[in-house]
């Protein structure tokens, strides 16, 4: 069955999964270009995506596993910076403190270049009005309570989500 | 054609996508009905992005034009 209201704008259902910061970007971005464009959107945070939605974002980036990252350097000359720095995975694996420099060195990276912060992103969707959904099924998996959440998320199950997405023109996983 | 006269100018040089959409999106909210919206981007996929909410939001883009690295592109409320 088709949309019940056919002058309804467009909508836009997405489902992230994955908390760290490489991956926290695509929902957000997608989601406030939507909203830009009069779409509404909804997103439903879940297993690790639903951390995300904590009050302080924490989200971190590791180049382990990650053999396709390329790590870069945010300061320096254009040449110096758009070398792609190979990682051996032993390296990574034995230095402590390793996820936090690549961290850093992406978010630094991203603010040279113009990207707004995943925060930023955040709060544009909450004032583009984007449903910000919370998956109760993982809270309960994790020990998460309500109140470890941003007050703008809203607490569902994928019934929730399903019902909203029945009705959607775009839905993505991320 | 006519020399397109602005009402209002949107700086997003420097931003990076969706930035210079969402920022769009919120200058043509805050204007009226047939006021034109002046904005220049640096980022390359703007031209395109820019046509696409166009089509989806229904403000005409009236010009667009790029020059030395930056893209300028007037946008006409709806």
């Amino acid at each position: 069955m088709s949309k019940s209201d056919p002058n309804a704008p467009k909508r836009l259902a997405l489902i992230s999964s994955k908390g760290t910061l490489d991956w926290a970007y695509p929902p957000f971005i997608l989601a406030t270009a939507a909203g830009a464009m009069g779409w509404e959107v909804g997103v439903f945070f879940t297993f690790y995506g639903l951390t995300l939605l904590k009050p302080r974002l924490t989200a971190a980036v590791s180049p382990l596993g990650n053999p396709a990252m390329p790590m870069k350097m945010p300061f320096g000359p254009d040449e110096f910076q758009n070398i792609d720095w190979p990682m051996p995975n032993l390296l990574m694996a034995n230095v402590p403190g390793f996820e936090t420099v690549a961290t850093n060195l992406m978010k630094q990276t991203f603010k040279n270049k113009g990207v707004a912060s995943v925060e930023e992103l955040r709060d544009m969707a909450i004032e583009l009005d984007v449903r910000l959904i919370g998956c109760q099924m993982t809270m309960d998996v994790f020990g998460f309570k309500r109140e470890d959440f941003i007050p703008q998320a809203e607490i569902g199950g994928a019934a929730t989500f399903l019902e909203y997405t029945a009705d959607a023109d775009v839905q993505l996983f991320i | 054609m006519d020399v397109v006269k602005e009402d209002q100018v949107l700086d997003c040089s420097g931003l990076l996508c969706p930035m210079p959409i969402v920022k769009t999106s919120k200058a043509i909210k805050e204007m009226q009905s047939g006021q034109i919206l002046k904005v220049i981007a640096t980022d390359a996929g703007y031209p395109p992005d820019v046509e696409a909410w166009s089509r989806q939001t229904g403000n005409p883009v009236l010009d667009s034009m790029a020059e030395g690295g930056r893209f300028i592109v007037f946008l006409q409320k709806s």
